[in-house]
């Protein structure tokens, strides 16, 4: 009797406890042609948008106290794009594994977060995800100390590897290990301080990521010099916004934004010049092409319910793909990095925007 | 008899309208809250089915038969990345299983032990023991697991620089006890140096020990206090009159009556403890909540991996209700 009576209290309110957590998973889907996502940035007034905000070139925050970072910047140029202000913006600093269920249950419009691309992420049956232009071609590689003599995948049989949970490095790195019969103990970590902390404390003798994140997490080590990347690369990584699979439309601003960036990159049209670029197109007819680039003519941003102008608003803002990356992770930052697969298709690399027609 | 009542005299009452009936007004008050609960829980089903048809994504179970893909540092039970996601949610529930069950017997030993401290006749121990109760209670726990992680078990050195005690080596890669091995009884050994030893724990799953037994045995030891503070002064002067020792009174005369109301306390400061494994992760342990999130990851099911969740700890911590609501009836005073 007296368990029966635990029992008529207790599970209603697990129930109850359980179907509001729930209910608050998923308050936020629906949509149809229209965009019902735009419907509600627009009239919230402001754009919020998921980052990691703790990983230096990407979304940190800097010693002024704002937002930095390449994911930062496709950020800024979005609420660019949709008001004209990128000061109407909330960030939301998310771990990898809060990332999703914060984009599906919609507390985030765009997750902006060093998040790899891939099928089970897109797919329907899978997160449900939307995936905008790659904006970081990476891939997953190894950091060990120098002292400590690790100079290959094979030097680490037996020994504990730092990994942060819920990315796919975990799954690449068991994969990798597997194919090379290299047995190894995987010690995962909730948030990458953990996982650094880690791995300076001496736990595991490597830690993995994507190679663009470890060196920016190194520039954040007391002594940077002392570690030094694998020459393995265990995987693809393309890092790429993303937004929920049920609203199409949002999806295709979203995408096309990005795009955008990219495409001024290509034309040549930087943070510097976007207005005199403007004037001259409208002084021009004959340019069609840059008149409906720059919303001059045609209705573009109608058929994305963005401004007409939203290139202008975005680049103006951010500049081109070509500075942000410059500016963030390029030799112009500390995280020096070459521009390699992220060069412009017509300069070698695999940025690639389709024709804005 | 039907509906009217009788008083406890006997002598027939008057017919009393039914709401105010002592029996029936009960169940309408129960019957009106669940009801309503009932409707909520409805409406918030029917709410999260709509959403997550809109989204493409409904409840689903294939997923657990598919291969988990991941791999886990320690396990009881054999484990490899091409097992099903299942198996990898079962080698999670045995882990957390074996920090509750250890966490349960650390944390009842040390907690009874400060508890009892507190009425020593020894003033300094007293005294001791007040700080050591009010600084524990008074950290989160999970500050206290990074503090013993991090700042304490990851700055002990490896190899034979680690601290040693009789069968006992703490070393930065685990802990290593002595116990019986293939070759009889093993101590501790060094070779190339890693150590080896019959009884190995890795240091998140000492970490995590250390902290939750720590934690918990001050909330355990203050039930304790409460429980002996219980029993009346004059079973003490008793004892003492009869020229019983301190230890002997506290165990045949004080602990014994003090249990009626330690018992019932204890329940939910072991619920506590079987919740506060699920903070593990923190410190690099893979207990129940760790794999289910890297399975949430990789499946996208967010809200079936949830329910697991939510269906284990709920098992868990009935569980232990069940278990200390038993050894509550065995403790009451049999009233003959």
């Amino acid at each position: 009797m007296r368990m029966f009576q635990r029992w008529q209290t207790t599970l209603p309110i697990a129930c109850a406890t359980s179907a509001l957590l729930l209910a608050g998973c998923a308050s936020e889907g629906g949509g149809g042609v229209q965009s019902q996502k735009l419907a509600t940035i627009t009239t919230r007034g402001k754009l919020v948008c998921g980052v990691d905000g703790k990983l230096p070139g990407f979304s940190f925050v800097g010693p002024d106290g704002t937002y930095r970072g390449l994911d930062v910047d496709v950020c800024r140029a979005l609420a660019a794009a949709l008001f004209g202000d990128p000061g109407k913006l909330e960030y939301r600093d998310l771990n990898s594994s809060e990332r999703f269920v914060a984009l599906s249950s919609g507390e985030v419009d765009v997750l902006s977060r060093n998040t790899t691309n891939t099928l089970s992420r897109d797919a329907a049956g899978g997160n449900g995800l939307s995936f905008g232009p790659t904006v970081f071609y990476d891939g997953q590689g190894v950091m060990a100390p120098i002292s400590s003599g690790i100079r290959s995948l094979k030097d680490l049989a037996g020994k504990p590897i730092c990994v942060e949970t819920g990315t796919t490095t975990e799954l690449n790195l068991a994969d990798r290990m597997r194919e090379l019969d290299v047995p190894y103990t995987p010690l995962k970590f909730q948030t990458g301080d953990q996982t650094y902390a880690a791995y300076l404390g001496g736990r595991c003798v490597a830690v993995t990521s994507d190679r663009s994140q470890l060196a920016g997490k190194r520039t954040n080590f007391p002594n940077p010099s002392e570690h030094a990347l694998l020459p393995d690369v265990l995987s693809k990584e393309p890092l790429a916004p993303a937004v929920v699979n049920a609203d199409p439309a949002w999806a295709d601003a979203v995408r096309w934004v990005t795009y955008a960036l990219m495409q001024a990159e290509e034309l040549g049209i930087t943070k510097a010049n976007v207005a005199e670029r403007v004037q001259l197109a409208k002084a021009n007819p004959n340019q069609a092409d840059l008149r409906r680039f720059l919303g001059v003519e045609g209705e573009f941003g109608k058929q994305l319910g963005l401004p007409a102008d939203f290139v202008v608003k975005a680049v103006s803002t951010t500049g081109n793909y070509g500075e942000i990356f410059e500016r963030n992770v390029g030799m112009g930052s500390p995280l020096k990095l070459e521009r390699g697969l992220n060069r412009q298709w017509n300069k070698g690399g695999l940025i690639y925007s389709p024709p804005f027609r | 008899m039907a509906v009217a009542s009788t008083d406890p005299g006997g002598k027939p009452a008057e017919p009393m309208p039914w709401w105010h009936n002592r029996r029936a007004l009960p169940w309408l008050v129960q019957g009106v809250v669940g009801l309503v609960l009932l409707l909520l829980i409805a409406f918030l089903l029917g709410n999260l089915v709509r959403n997550l048809t809109a989204a493409g994504l409904l409840l689903t179970w294939r997923w657990l038969g598919q291969p988990a893909g991941f791999d886990v540092s320690e396990s009881l039970l054999p484990f490899s990345p091409d097992l099903p996601y299942w198996r990898a949610l079962l080698v999670g529930l045995v882990n957390t299983l074996r920090a509750v069950i250890a966490g349960l017997i650390g944390s009842t030993l040390l907690g009874t032990l400060v508890g009892m401290a507190s009425f020593s006749s020894n003033a300094l121990l007293r005294r001791l023991v007040r700080i050591y109760v009010e600084i524990n209670r008074n950290i989160p726990l999970l500050l206290q697991l990074v503090f013993w992680y991090f700042v304490v078990f990851l700055s002990l050195p490896n190899g034979s620089a680690a601290p040693q005690l009789p069968g006992v080596v703490l070393a930065k890669s685990g802990l290593y006890l002595a116990g019986f091995g293939s070759a009889g009884w093993e101590l501790p050994s060094l070779t190339n140096g890693v150590w080896h030893a019959p009884l190995q724990l890795s240091v998140e799953f000492a970490a995590l020990l250390t902290g939750l037994i720590v934690h918990v045995s001050v909330f355990i030891a203050e039930v304790v206090r409460g429980g002996i503070s219980s029993v009346p002064r004059g079973q003490w002067e008793a004892a003492s009159s009869l020229g019983l020792h301190w230890w002997t009174t506290m165990r045949r005369i004080v602990l014994p009556q003090a249990l009626r109301v330690i018992v019932p306390g204890l329940n939910s400061q072991y619920i506590n403890l079987a919740k506060g494994t699920s903070l593990a992760i923190a410190v690099g342990y893979t207990d129940l909540y760790s794999v289910a999130e890297t399975t949430l990851n990789q499946t996208g099911r967010a809200i079936e991996v949830y329910l697991i969740l939510l269906t284990a700890y709920l098992a868990i911590d009935l569980g232990i209700s069940a278990l200390m609501n038993g050894l509550n009836h065995s403790v009451q005073v049999k009233e003959r």
